[in-house]
């Protein structure tokens, strides 16, 4: 029976998950969707590494001094691949000053050129982005009547996920719509190294139940972060049967 | 008199049939959920990977790992299922949403939607609003008729960069209802707000629009604020 920390794959610390395979320059995929399901405690080791001139690609560019909002305040970030990136002051003010790159990509477009990448597919013509300036350089192709546009897989150096529970071989189960990005990237980069809340024997998630096999994972470390923020807390009073 | 947001919302809760799995954009679509008819089957779909979303938790209840794609603290109920966003976008690219309702900046007379960025000014990202409009089998848009400063936002041609060309099906402004038969049609009013007048909200808009059919009631048709619902 393997002992939790003596499987190769389990790093005692998130800087230790990170040791050796970092280097400036480098690109660098981060799960989540806002702050929901964002591995916090590996980017806070990814900004303490103290590497520079990252590209990374995630589908939002964190808050002011939240998830990747950290690395924009140390300037480590050069280019950002993204579907949206309001809610950050901090990224605003950076781009319009030339500070930081951004190359937008749409969501659905961002997540498939990740599944391809990770599935070691080449590209895949989409009606998405048809007609803008998405599709801008981009070969097309009609089919029927319809404009597809060829969007290319995506592979990065390192893959940063976060998952609920994780056993000592790199199996995830992510929990609520925390998953996003994370199962997706986590098939697409060189090094995936998973952050998880609860690190488990082997044998202790049923089979039936992995996300994401251990294959795709090289490294897995137990969370040190208790909290998990909010963007937008909204309620509703008992006596309230509507949404808002 | 203009509809207001909550109106506007109604209205579009029309266009709900039952069966169906829909998608809301942030803003006005999103009051469409309050105005869903209780003994109707609809499915909300949230792009960042869920079916089924659930109202807003009571207080004390909030689920950091649970929001929908506008980042707010929502809950599950008994239909609901989680995917990746992978998944969530092979439901949305492969045509197995019914119905997508957005906001607009722009949409022109041919069914052209910009609602992502502003050049030099605003830059947020189209987030899934393009996967939604391309792969989506109906599209509507809710937004108010004119912008800030009363400038148009129905137009001959968008001047904004483009969400995607000739998606919209349906256009839903606080003075008046749109439609068109199919993507090759040109939009027809085909209800006005009350007391509103077709010379008032063509003089509101550059885009050229088919005048009612004859024999259609423009009625000014108010949503009952107290709703059925």
């Amino acid at each position: 029976m393997t002992q939790a920390g003596s499987a190769p794959k389990v790093c005692a610390s998130t800087r230790e998950a990170l040791a050796g395979v970092v280097h400036d320059g480098m690109s660098v995929m981060s799960g989540g969707f806002g702050l929901c399901g964002i591995p916090d405690g590996l980017i806070e080791a990814l900004r303490d590494s103290g590497v520079r001139d990252l590209t990374v690609i995630s589908n939002n560019a964190g808050v002011d001094g939240h998830g990747l909002g950290l690395l924009l305040l140390t300037h480590q970030i050069r280019k950002m691949v993204s579907s949206y990136v309001g809610q950050n002051r901090e990224f605003e003010r950076q781009y319009l000053a030339g500070e930081v790159e951004i190359e937008f990509n749409p969501q659905g477009t961002l997540a498939e050129r990740i599944r391809a990448g990770g599935a070691g597919i080449y590209g895949f013509y989409t009606r998405t982005g048809a007609g803008t300036v998405v599709a801008e350089g981009k070969e097309t192709r009609v089919v029927g009547g319809e404009t597809y546009v060829l969007e290319t897989g995506l592979v990065a150096d390192l893959a940063l996920v976060k998952a609920w529970k994780g056993d000592t071989e790199g199996n995830l189960v992510y929990r609520k719509t925390a998953r996003n990005f994370n199962p997706v990237m986590a098939t697409a980069a060189r090094v995936t190294v998973a952050e998880v809340e609860q690190l488990v024997e082997v044998g202790e998630i049923e089979p039936d139940r992995v996300h994401t096999p251990g294959i795709f994972v090289q490294r897995i470390v137990q969370s040190s972060r208790g909290d998990k923020p909010i963007e937008h807390r909204t309620v509703r009073k008992r006596s309230d049967a509507l949404v808002t | 008199m203009p509809w207001s947001r909550e109106q506007m919302a109604q209205r579009a809760a029309r266009e709900l049939r039952s069966g169906y799995y829909v998608n809301l954009g942030i803003g006005i679509p999103t009051l469409i959920a309050n105005y869903i008819p209780t003994d109707m089957k609809v499915v909300l779909q949230s792009e960042n990977g869920m079916l089924g979303m659930g109202p807003f938790p009571y207080e004390g209840e909030e689920d950091a790992d649970l929001i929908n794609a506008g980042k707010q603290t929502i809950t599950e109920l008994p239909i609901s299922s989680y995917f990746s966003s992978a998944d969530s976008f092979a439901m949305i690219r492969g045509g197995h949403v019914n119905l997508a309702v957005l906001g607009g900046m722009e949409v022109s007379e041919r069914g052209d939607l910009a609602n992502w960025m502003v050049p030099g000014k605003m830059i947020k990202g189209m987030g899934g609003a393009m996967d939604l409009v391309a792969g989506v089998k109906r599209v509507i848009v809710v937004m108010e008729h004119v912008g800030r400063g009363g400038a148009p936002k129905f137009k001959a041609r968008c001047e904004l960069p483009l969400t995607g060309a000739n998606v919209v099906d349906l256009l839903i402004t606080d003075l008046a209802v749109f439609s068109r038969a199919d993507r090759e049609a040109a939009f027809e009013l085909i209800e006005l707000a009350p007391d509103v007048t077709e010379a008032q909200v063509r003089s509101h808009c550059s885009a050229q629009f088919r005048s009612p059919a004859a024999g259609l009631p423009v009625a000014g048709v108010a949503p009952d604020p107290a709703g059925p619902w």
